[in-house]
């Protein structure tokens, strides 16, 4: 037994001064210590995975990246898909941005899902279904205290407070002043929500290289904590809700078509479980939709009627050829040159055509237009031309439809599986 | 923090004497400072207690005597637990004779231990004057052994070289020839102690690789010379020379420490006990005093039960009453002590507890003060080792030790109330648990609480017991100031209660003539100030300020002022503060207060002393808050400091470093509209440093005078660099004196010539994290003091404050510190794995490879052949780690929580290079390290959350192969899953990046 320590008197202070800097110094190192290390984390890992190789060998330097891509929108353009270290710090860059540069950068920052034309093998396995409000697409962004909201073309639908991270200006103590987040949202006009689609950012994380399952997993823990779900207030302008996510197997199918949501459907989503999130068009997100579940089944015109003819939305390039926003692009026809000189047409120029459903022909299971009839430029609130997947779909639509049997016939329960599944997902 | 306490206490306790005499030592500590408390009335006190007052001594070979048991009548206001009381309770004891008037213990005794002693062993055979060749004749070895200890330094010189000589010549022949000479009843006490002080440094040392060494030495000993040193030492036992045999008691013990737990010489025990009760007393007493340093020596673990029983029945037989001998009865007290360790078993059966718990009662009671004293000792050890044991006893210990307060020696009264303080520790721990889990190992048994009405009045009596200046002298400790300290711990305990059991104390005395009682008065209201609701204080408090403030200027006496100053402090620092709701200062008497605090530090040096004080904590009670009230008057408030500093007298009662460390308060705790002050301050201090740098030539005594004031002024300026490099406005103002201050700081370690100064090391820690990279063009200069600083391992608080400082350079110049990684890795490694250095700087150091890792990225490659298996080794070491006791256990933490930020630095480190597949074949191991932590089970949260973010560092910079990893690792995913789940906000968001991590790099 060791001898007892002399008693310390209740009028000596139990700390000197100089254990106390001693120790204050070690807090702050480890403060320190700790802040060095979540930065590095924060920068985005340099490994990533493309949608179909597991390959770590690919390795880009990506502070000449970041560098370039926020110079000029010149640069942007050149902005690779896949590059996806680039985009978290783009992210903070770009909303230093003003004006038209902003417009166009935020423009290209959406997942946009192709529209369904064939069903996807194991649907009910690897996907998730959910019903689409009605609205409009935009990419929200908290950061600097504030929040602004951007639509699908890139211009700012609501400049507003918000309960994100760093959305308002109040003191909030759950993070850093300079944190932010980035959602995918849909704006639902009749109750002024903001439905929260997809999480891409979150104090300062980026999930852009996070599977869908890991970031509705992430936005359903995370939303409601930030205190964003709550009704609105001073601080607070817009409620923001997350949408119910099913498997989709027969019962998230039936939900996601079905039931009854507290927003206005339009249409159905389909995500896959392991995709991260691709800006631009990606097969890996699935939209469809039928007149159940949709008031905008059929493509409306600018008055809001359903032309007789179908109407596409092509982008006309430098030697005259019309193609879709696809990557690469689908060439549907061409103009003439003296017609593109009569009319004072650019390259990029978005031009809005009926096409003749006689002219229309599938080869080998590939759309073809044949007579394209030229009705006049397009809206100038347009930022894209269609996709290849829409113009088909809306095709179609008015011949053959995919239905909701189809679909859910697809995913019958006894189904043979013939390939096994390798589970990778941690702790999922 | 507890090992380097415990280690600064047991340096500070052996200091010349030497380990064995710890018991010794303190003993005399303890007289030394009563000394001036006896008084003649004291003195003449006799002890009205027979000799006995147990007639039926323990019988070890048949069954319990039955115990002639009574109750003392007790004070009406006491109300124990019942359960010794309940007649249901009175059945489950042994207890057949109730009615003996003379015995007044209530628990029941049963005196014997375990199974009867096995029979007495033969006692080895040697041949005492057998003389060794090597080390010539006998004659010769005496007088080299007095020659050593000969005042002339030269004859003393040359014998201590001969010494060295023949122990490195003939190392067996020497150990054999001091054993002889200490056995040798004929040779002179000098040279036989001497003989067995340099046998027992052969045995022991108390750096760790030293002692490791001598352990070996020994072991690897020849068995026969083994067993005659042995012999010799056992011989010695019944010498009639006590220094011989004391010393004699403490090699033995050294020996047993490192054989028995080798499970060698397990006659030992035996062979001492064999006999005992023949023996005569001065064998017996030597005989007792080794087991007592067995005990002391050697863990329970090492000795089995059947040993323990045949000590502990040795032990006991020997304090008691009916044994003859005093000298025996000491000792035997005093190796009960020692021994109260190994009773656990003892302690869980019934009959035995209450056998040595009357034994020790008994002892408490004895005519010998030396017995008494040892005995509390005992009790003291018992109320800490077994508090969940003591139920049934607390009223008749509380009435010994009442009695002993009130009537007996100081040294024996302040182990009293040490027994109280001790069970308010106790009480106070498990109320903390409660606090935490709503559950505790030991439930808590409310003894404070319930002893409350008795035990404030007889605390509160002590504090009237107060001596004349105990306030100038450092080192004071006597009655009152014990009542008082237990009074503190009492209020901890039980919190609202006491208040109005100590208010009409207060009200009575505070007023009164004699100083004694408004000084008792005071003391007592400073003592109930932490731990009742601010609610139930903050209305006495109100009406007492004013009081305090008068009395700190007007009152006539210095004990008096100092105590109320203090309690000014205490008030300060539990009833106001931007944490409480309601503060007992507002800015009406703020100004008043600060007018006091001022014009008090001009006072004596001790009342000054708690002034200065006061203010620290008034000025901590602003820390956060916007808007000081203290602002106005910050000019003023430095300058009365600066002042204090200056004074004659500073160097009294710790003045100067008290207004230091208030200066530092005040500043650390300023709003940042008082920077441009502090900016002007800072010219101030480093003028202050400049002329500390002046003197030439100093004396030792002004040397260390010199040295103290540097370490102050450091510390100043280390925290106005702090505090103004914190924003980037102030940090402006400072960046013009950043050459200055560190030239001055170079300056100041060049006044050392070995070691480099701590506090200036702290220092530039934070100037280098204020600087930034522009830090690097003092590199130069600071590196060779930097390098100094690692391997400074006697002073290992300077090895790890420089390792820290270390981080901040790698953290402030990130890859610029490229040129010097050579030189300090080079260092860091050595350190590492060197046993010399102290075990705690170990885990900061694993921290700081990862810092440095960190920070130049993937240019560690080159340490990795090294850094890695070393890591690799300890990461296992610490995995597999068998944690005996909390301290181990937190030892371990830190060690895995070190090892694992080094993985983290470095794997963030190699992230983005092409380099990182370097790291690949080291991450089988980094999981399999977390999987061994998982199982283990006994992480803390720091290394959880540590541990979780690797899992998310391995996934970030090896991608998709890290994952593959981690499908095989199972523990990982429930580690992770654990973590997720974890209510520890830190952990949890460690794992969420973890799990963030690894979902990026599944591939499809």
């Amino acid at each position: 037994m060791p001898p007892p320590e002399v008693r310390r008197s209740i009028k000596r202070s139990a700390v000197s001064d100089q254990q106390r800097r001693r120790e204050l110094a070690l807090l702050r190192q480890t403060q320190q210590r700790s802040d060095s290390q979540n930065r590095a984390r924060r920068l985005a890992s340099s490994v990533f995975t493309l949608s179909s190789s597991s390959s770590s060998d690919l390795i880009l330097p990506d502070k000449d990246i970041l560098t370039r891509a926020a110079d000029s929108e010149e640069h942007e353009a050149h902005l690779d898909e896949s590059v996806a270290p680039a985009r978290e710090l783009n992210v903070v860059q770009a909303s230093k941005l003003k004006g038209r540069e902003a417009r166009q950068w935020f423009a290209r920052q959406l997942m946009l899902p192709e529209w369904m034309i064939d069903i996807p093998p194991k649907l009910d396995r690897d996907w998730y279904v959910f019903a689409r409000p009605a609205g409009n697409r935009c990419f929200v962004v908290s950061s600097n205290g504030t929040t602004i909201s951007r639509l699908r073309n890139g211009s700012v639908l609501h400049h507003f407070p918000s309960s994100l991270p760093n959305g308002s200006r109040t003191r909030d103590s759950s993070g850093p002043a300079s944190s932010y987040c980035v959602l995918d949202c849909i704006f639902h006009e009749p109750d002024q929500t903001y439905y929260v689609i997809d999480m891409v950012c979150w104090r300062d994380y980026s999930l852009y290289d996070c599977t869908a399952e890991f970031r509705f997993f992430w936005l359903n823990s995370k939303l409601a904590e930030s205190g964003a779900c709550n009704s609105p207030s001073t601080y607070h302008r817009y409620r923001f809700s997350v949408v119910p996510i099913y498997d989709c197997n027969q019962a998230g199918l039936h939900a996601a078509y079905s039931t009854s949501m507290p927003y206005t459907k339009d249409g159905v989503l389909f995500f896959n479980k392991h995709a991260h999130y691709q800006t631009g068009n990606t097969p890996l997100a699935l939209v469809w939709k039928d007149n159940y579940c949709s008031q905008y089944f059929l493509d409306t015109d600018s008055q809001g009627l359903v032309p007789t003819q179908q109407q596409v939305v092509l982008e006309m390039q430098e030697d005259g050829k019309l193609t879709t926003s696809d990557d690469p692009p689908v060439v549907f026809g061409s103009l003439e040159v003296d017609f593109i000189q009569k009319s004072e047409f650019r390259a990029g120029n978005l031009l809005r055509f009926a096409i003749k459903d006689e002219s229309v022909r599938v080869v080998d299971g590939k759309l073809e237009l044949g007579d394209l009839q030229f009705i006049s430029k397009s809206n100038r609130a347009r930022a894209f031309a269609d996709s290849y997947s829409k113009v088909f779909f809306q095709y179609a639509a008015r011949h053959s439809p995919l239905k909701i049997e189809d679909i859910a016939a697809s995913i019958l329960p006894n189904l043979p599986d013939d390939s096994p599944i390798v589970d990778v997902e941690m702790g999922s | 923090m507890g090992e380097s306490k415990q280690q600064v206490h047991n340096d500070r306790l052996e200091g010349h004497i030497g380990q064995n005499n710890k018991f010794i030592m303190l003993f005399w500590q303890i007289t030394k400072n009563s000394c001036f408390a006896s008084s003649g009335e004291r003195r003449q006190r006799a002890h009205k207690f027979p000799p006995s007052l147990f007639q039926c001594p323990p019988r070890f070979l048949g069954f319990p005597q039955p115990a002639a048991t009574t109750r003392p009548t007790r004070s009406a206001a006491i109300h124990f637990r019942s359960v010794s009381r309940s007649p249901g309770a009175d059945l489950l004891l042994p207890r057949k004779d109730v009615s003996d008037p003379k015995t007044p213990f209530a628990f029941s005794v049963s005196s014997k231990f375990g199974v009867l002693p096995s029979p007495p062993l033969e006692v080895t055979k040697f041949n005492l004057f057998e003389r060794t060749s090597a080390f010539g004749g006998s004659m010769e070895v005496t007088q080299i052994l007095l020659n050593a200890q000969a005042v002339d330094a030269t004859v003393r010189k040359h014998a201590e070289e001969s010494l060295k000589q023949f122990q490195e010549q003939n190392l067996p022949a020497f150990l054999l020839s001091l054993s002889n000479e200490l056995a040798n009843n004929e040779k002179p006490v000098d040279s036989r102690k001497l003989a067995g002080l340099i046998l027992k440094n052969a045995l022991d040392a108390k750096e760790q690789l030293r002692k490791a060494e001598l352990v070996q030495r020994w072991l690897s000993l020849d068995v026969t010379i083994k067993s005659q040193v042995k012999s010799c030492l056992l011989h010695t036992l019944s010498s009639p020379v006590p220094d011989a045999r004391s010393t004699a008691s403490q090699v033995i013990a050294k020996i047993a420490g490192i054989e028995l737990p080798q499970k060698q010489w397990t006659e030992l025990i035996a062979s001492l006990l064999s006999n005992i009760h023949q023996l005569q007393s001065h064998v017996k007493q030597a005989t007792l005093e080794t087991l007592g340093y067995i005990c002391e020596e050697v863990s329970p673990q090492v000795v089995d039960q059947d040993q323990v029983n045949k000590i502990l029945t040795a032990v006991v037989q020997g304090m008691n009453a009916s044994e003859g001998s005093t000298d025996v009865r000491v000792a035997a007290t005093r190796a009960l002590y020692n021994a109260l360790g190994f009773a656990q078993t003892n302690f869980s059966n019934d009959m035995e507890r209450d056998y040595i718990m009357r034994v020790v009662c008994e002892a408490t009671l004895s005519p010998v003060e030396k017995i008494r004293q040892a005995a509390f000792e005992c009790l003291v050890a018992i109320s800490s080792t077994y508090y969940d044991k003591l139920a049934s006893y607390m009223q008749d210990i509380f009435n010994i030790t009442a009695k002993a307060v009130r009537e007996d020696e100081e040294p024996v009264a302040l182990q009293a109330i040490e027994f109280w303080s001790s069970i308010c520790d106790e009480e106070i721990d498990i109320l903390d648990e409660y606090g935490y889990s709503a559950d505790s190992e030991v439930p808590c048994y409310y003894f404070i609480k319930q002893a409350l009405p008795a035990l404030v009045p007889m605390l509160l009596e002590t504090l009237l017991k107060q001596e004349e200046d105990q306030d100038q002298d450092e080192g004071a400790w006597n009655l009152a100031m014990a009542g008082g300290t237990c009074l503190g711990l009492v209020t901890r305990t039980v919190g609202d209660d006491i208040v109005p059991l100590v208010m009409p104390f207060i009200q009575e005395n505070i007023t009164k003539p004699d100083w004694r009682q408004r000084e008792a008065a005071t003391y007592a209201f400073g003592s109930i100030l932490e731990g009742p609701s601010s609610d139930k204080l903050i209305p006495v408090v109100d009406t007492a300020l004013n009081f305090m403030l008068t009395a700190l200027t007007e009152d006539p006496n210095n004990h008096v002022k100092d105590t109320t100053a203090w309690t000014l402090g205490r008030i300060f620092e539990f009833l106001h503060g931007s944490m409480l709701e309601v503060s007992v200062i507002t800015h009406v008497n703020c100004q008043q207060i600060l007018t006091v605090l001022l014009q008090s530090m001009k006072d004596v040096p001790n009342v000054a002393e708690k002034a200065c004080g006061a203010l620290y904590f008034l000025a901590q009670g602003y820390e956060d808050s916007s808007g000081s009230p203290l602002s106005p008057f910050f000019q003023e408030i430095i300058q009365s400091l600066l002042n204090v500093t200056h004074r004659d007298d500073a160097g009294e009662s710790r003045l100067r470093t008290a207004a230091y460390e208030t200066l530092n308060e005040v500043v650390r705790t300023s709003t940042d509209e008082i920077a441009p002050i502090v900016t002007q301050l800072l010219p101030v201090i480093m003028m202050e440093l400049h002329k500390t740098l002046e003197g030439q030539k100093l004396s030792s005594d002004e040397r260390e005078k010199q040295n103290e004031l540097q370490g102050l002024l450091c510390g100043c300026l280390q925290v106005i660099i702090q505090k103004l490099g914190a924003s980037e406005t102030t940090k402006y103002g400072f960046m013009q004196y950043v050459d200055q201050i560190m030239e001055l700081f170079l300056r100041v370690f060049a006044c050392r010539n070995a070691t480099v100064h701590e506090e200036a090391m702290l220092a530039i820690g934070a100037l280098a994290y204020a600087v930034g990279g522009n830090f690097i063009k003092y590199m130069q200069g600071f590196y060779p003091y930097l390098e100094m600083g690692l391997q400074n391992f006697q002073e290992y608080q300077v090895c790890a404050i420089t390792v820290g400082v270390v981080g901040d350079l790698c953290r402030a110049l990130e890859d610029k510190i490229l040129p010097i990684c050579d030189g300090i890795m080079t260092q860091l490694l050595k350190n590492l794995s060197s046993s010399q250095l102290h075990r705690s700087v170990k885990p900061p150091i694993f921290s700081c490879l990862g810092d440095i890792a960190l920070a130049i990225g993937e240019n560690f490659e080159k340490y990795l052949i090294y850094a890695m298996p070393m890591l690799q080794s300890a990461a296992e070491l610490s995995s597999h780690t068998v944690a005996t006791d909390d301290e181990m256990l937190e030892y371990a933490n830190q060690l895995r929580n070190g090892i694992l930020e080094a993985y983290s630095g470095i794997l963030q480190g190699f992230k983005n290079c092409p380099k990182s597949q370097l790291l690949m074949p080291y991450a089988p191991h980094i999981l399999q390290f977390i999987d061994a932590l998982y199982n283990e089970k006994d992480m803390d949260d720091v290394v959880m959350k540590t541990a979780v973010g690797v899992l998310g560092d391995l996934a970030d910079t090896l991608g998709s192969h890290a994952s593959t990893l981690m499908n095989q690792s199972v523990a990982s995913k429930e580690f992770l899953e654990e973590c997720l789940s974890s209510d520890d906000p830190s952990i949890k968001e460690s794992a969420e990046w973890a799990k963030m991590a690894i979902s990026r790099v599944v591939s499809l």
